[in-house]
């Protein structure tokens, strides 16, 4: 580090302040007391309990039996696939399938949906920012992009299953304007109800939430950046290979990131939608609530806990590269 | 640089259809109650359904105790962790983070299994499960009310105001009150709003709380068997939540917009 | 022609003129200043030189070439910017590298010479330092750095010093001049100080509302001025309103007391104008020439190697500067003296009004 002791100038820092005087004041941990002791109440000694009973049986023994449930049933068969080859000729190929249980496909089920509609929403509404921010359209059009984002990205549950319904559903607003051209989507493979169905459900809250937070940053590319790389020579595409994009990607991926987490912890939409009948993470959960359908009451303990932590990985990425981003883009 | 625009329009174009075209599809349906003809029956038929109001009502009414009680516990918590003890601060953004990390049938099932049964009791009594209802829905609400304030207050150098109110002789009490509060009206009302859009469309924690004492699990019971009634009840839902969130563009001109996330999922 | 001329060139920005009639010839490895209030054009002359605005009219030629509309990742002219603009994801290396991997130098050539560039700038060890690790004056210099190493023909800085403290500035600023002049590079630097203009520029553009008012040396400018725009705005003046009485013989009048500036004057007899000259060239008591003019001290400011004297002399105070000795005996306020200037130390403007 340089040895002037000018190596936080330049850089506003309102925290370097002369300490206020009240500080180490025992009086002033009284005012926190309140928030603290809510979160207790209802945060922290809820997940204990959580804990506690994920690791322990019916009769209260500690016990790891309810973690290893989750494999119960896995089961690896082999399974001959016949591929033929032009001219007539064909052989068997043994693969190994996984056969997984109730469980562990739930989780591989919200793990892909949550991937899913992550990657698409992120994708589309990267496109729709870009396109709004940086695409040269009229002012109103980005206002009126951000109030319906604003409103879409909050209209999850129970009324976007309806919605969706009426829209796409069998007999549904588009499903029939497409029959009426000649398209029958439902006949060719399509479903509301099965796992594209819930996911094109879910891109409707998706992608205005990446809108919504990747608008800012692509403000936060500072024009200055683009006329710096011009002026060394960087043609557009190189622009924005060498300095736009790897300055967006700690946003882009972090946002992606948490639109996996809110996939991942959705249980309104897809429970009005499907009545329980995809197997999520979350659904089972419900289900296990509401009357014990795994019969196994510490197998929803473990369940839970499973959610807790797949959330919690999931939050460390996003919180690296929140930070990043604000950094680059301050 | 005027450049080739034809590519962003097909963009937006193609989010135009995909936004609206539900809303369009579900009040089309809405209005077929009747055959053939377009009529608000469906929405009369909410309308006069008691169910609705009581259930509408009852949700509001969670939403405002809600609202009253994030109020009441973040802004004191954020103002005090500016000012006094900023090093608390990573403890307290990391409890603002749980929402997230504990999605809301997660929380519900702690909730129950905690609170229900010995020695609790607590769901045994409606007032209870509405107690435990109100702290979940502070829970939910966590992470965007005390962004929001926190952000507030970043804005209106909060610790320069509170010096220029106590040289002129205001007690913390009246510093709160008078200083504070009104110059966080802002924050205040768009977490407020947000709050309240969230809250009285909430299904999860509702369902599993309070059964059909609540506004969500009454719209999806609905839906079971009075499909126009159901589209005409994703209709006003969908125009409360457009309502409250316009409400927040109205009062927060000017303030740096933040994303409003929340909802049930 | 000269190495850089700007020919006839005009801005219009919405109906509004940003820039009029630029003309200017730079000479190859001459250091000019643009300096003027914001919102005189001098930033957007600049930036039309680096191609990120294009002229309404005129042209612009570089070493004989044509570059009016020349996009500008074609022009070869390296630009500072105010902001620094440093890219937050690179390294200061690759930052300093990135036109040279833009021309498909070889990786080698290209550690090379950001090593020379990086001990030029006096940061050898920072090349893989990221730009928040660095303090605004290293990012500054890692700026210039970055703009040196595609060896352009001229070198644009758009106020690059008036983001960082007053000390660092100080020392940037002969760095920069120490680094032109050690390169020989053309070199054009927008500013609104003027003593950031006038202590490190071969010639100064005084600029106003989109006007070139006046081009020159820094004496030229400071001695000189063409205009009461930059009489006033190039430190500090001295002006007092008076009456022409004789205009051939060059005598004006203030409260009646008799001053010349030693040469005819170019305005009828009875009209007003304003007599102008610079506080270092008035001098306490009568021996400091022919011009006089009687007082009372208003204020003593010792400045430390100069003490600026204000004395009311009728209408105005009158400001003149004193060299400090151990020996000097400050003058107090409310004494009385008598002023006086040589002739040839003032001049005469029409009148302004300020």
């Amino acid at each position: 580090m340089s040895s002037s002791p000018l190596s936080v100038e330049g850089r506003d820092a309102p925290e370097a302040r002369p300490v206020s005087p009240w500080r180490g004041l025992a009086t002033n941990w009284l005012g926190v007391v309140p928030f603290f002791a809510f979160a207790v109440l209802f945060i922290f000694y809820p997940s204990i309990i959580l804990l506690v009973r994920g690791f322990q049986n019916d009769d209260g023994v500690p016990t790891l039996a309810n973690f290893a449930a989750m494999f119960n049933g896995l089961a690896i068969t082999y399974v001959p696939n016949i591929i033929s080859l032009p001219g007539g000729l064909s052989f068997t190929l043994t693969l190994p399938n996984l056969a997984l249980n109730t469980v562990l496909s739930a989780y591989w089920i919200s793990i892909r949906i949550s991937l899913a509609t992550a990657i698409g929403g992120g994708l589309f509404g990267f496109l729709l920012a870009y396109a709004v921010i940086l695409g040269g359209l009229p002012r109103w059009v980005r206002s009126v992009l951000m109030t319906f984002s604003g409103v879409a990205s909050n209209f999850a549950g129970v009324p976007l299953a309806f919605a969706f319904i009426a829209t796409m559903g069998r007999v549904g607003f588009v499903t029939i304007l497409l029959k009426s051209l000649g398209l029958d989507i439902y006949n060719a493979g399509f479903s509301l109800y099965n796992f594209w169905g819930l996911s094109f459900t879910y891109m409707y809250f998706q992608f205005p939430l990446m809108v919504l937070i990747m608008s800012p940053a692509l403000e936060g590319l500072k024009r200055e950046w683009r006329e710096a790389a011009e002026n060394l020579g960087a043609s557009s595409f190189q622009y924005w290979r060498y300095v736009a994009l790897p300055i967006l990607l700690p946003s882009v991926l972090g946002t992606m990131v948490l639109l996996f987490g809110n996939a991942f912890g959705a249980y309104a939409t897809a429970e009005a939608l499907t009545g329980g009948q995809i197997n999520l993470v979350t659904i089972l959960i419900g289900a296990q609530i509401q009357g014990d359908a795994l019969h196994n009451p510490g197998l929803g303990y473990a369940l839970a806990l499973g959610m807790i932590v797949v959330m919690g990985l999931v939050m460390i990425p996003y919180q690296f590269l929140r930070r990043v981003s604000e950094r680059w883009l301050r | 640089m005027k450049r080739n625009t034809w590519w962003s329009w097909f963009w937006i174009l193609l989010g135009a259809i995909y936004l609206f075209a539900p809303l369009y599809a579900t009040i089309a349906f809405s209005l077929k109650a009747e055959k053939d003809i377009v009529s608000s029956l469906a929405y009369r038929q909410v309308l006069q359904d008691p169910d609705f109001w009581h259930t509408f009502l009852f949700s509001i009414e969670m939403a405002v105790l809600t609202i009253i009680v994030s109020i009441l516990l973040v802004v004191p918590t954020a103002y005090w962790v500016r000012l006094r003890l900023p090093q608390i601060r990573p403890l307290v953004e990391l409890i603002t983070l749980m929402p997230f990390v504990i999605p809301a049938i997660v929380l519900v099932f702690g909730l129950i299994r905690a609170y229900s049964g010995a020695p609790f009791h607590i769901t045994n009594f409606s007032a209870g499960t509405n107690a435990l209802l109100v702290g979940g829905y502070v829970v939910l609400a966590l992470p965007y009310m005390y962004r929001a304030v926190d952000t507030g207050l970043s804005a209106i150098d909060v610790r320069t105001l509170t010096e220029a109110a106590q040289s002129l002789g205001a007690g913390w009490r009246t510093i709160i009150a008078q200083v504070i509060f009104p110059n966080l009206r802002v924050a205040l009302l768009s977490g407020a709003f947000l709050t309240l859009a969230t809250v009285i469309g909430e299904f999860t924690l509702a369902s599993f709380l309070v059964g059909l004492n609540a506004f969500g699990p009454y719209m999806s019971q609905l839906g079971q068997n009075h499909a126009y009634e159901s589209a005409a009840l994703a209709i006003i839902s969908f125009a409360l939540t457009w309502g409250s969130l316009g409400l927040i563009q109205l009062f927060s001109r000017g303030v740096p917009g933040q994303a409003v996330v929340g909802g049930p999922r | 022609m000269a190495f850089l001329d700007l020919t006839h060139v005009r801005k219009v920005f919405a109906g509004t003129a940003a820039v009029e009639d630029f003309n200017l010839n730079i000479e190859r490895g001459e250091f000019v200043s643009f300096l003027g209030p914001s919102g005189c054009g001098k930033t957007t002359t600049l930036r039309m030189i680096g191609g990120f605005e294009l002229p309404s009219s005129g042209t612009i030629t570089l070493e004989e070439t044509d570059i009016t509309f020349r996009p500008p990742n074609q022009r070869n002219v390296g630009m500072v910017f105010q902001a620094y603009a440093l890219f937050p994801n690179m390294s200061v290396g690759d930052n300093v590298g990135f036109g040279m991997k833009i021309k498909k130098q070889p990786a080698d050539k290209i550690r090379k010479r950001v090593g020379e560039l990086l001990d030029l700038i006096h940061l050898p060890d920072k090349g893989n330092n990221y730009p928040y690790q660095l303090s605004g004056g290293q990012q500054q210099r890692v700026a210039l750095a970055r703009a040196l190493a595609i060896e352009p023909q001229v070198l644009l800085l758009d106020e690059p010093l008036s983001a960082l403290d007053a000390k660092i500035r100080d020392e940037l600023r002969y760095e920069i001049r120490r680094i032109q002049r050690q390169l020989g590079i053309t070199t054009i630097y927008v500013t609104h100080d003027q003593q950031e203009a006038m202590s490190l520029s071969d010639r100064v553009v005084v600029m106003s509302r989109g006007v070139m008012e006046q081009v020159g040396t820094p004496f030229e400018i400071y001695n000189y001025p063409r205009t009461p725009f930059v009489a006033s705005f190039v430190g500090t003046l001295n002006q007092i309103q008076c009456t022409v009485v004789d205009a051939a013989k060059g005598i004006v009048a203030y409260n009646g007391q008799p001053l010349t500036p030693g040469s005819a004057v170019a305005a009828p007899n009875g009209s007003q104008v304003t007599l102008m000259l610079r506080p270092e060239e008035l001098r306490l008591g009568p021996d400091g020439g022919e011009n006089h003019l009687r007082g009372k001290i208003e204020t003593v400011n010792f400045l430390g190697s100069t003490i600026r004297v204000t004395v009311n002399v009728g209408t105005a105070p009158v400001t003149l500067d004193v060299f400090n000795e151990r020996k000097l005996k400050l003058p107090q306020v409310g004494d009385e003296y008598t002023l006086s200037f040589p002739p040839h130390a003032c001049w005469v403007m029409p009148a302004v009004s300020s």
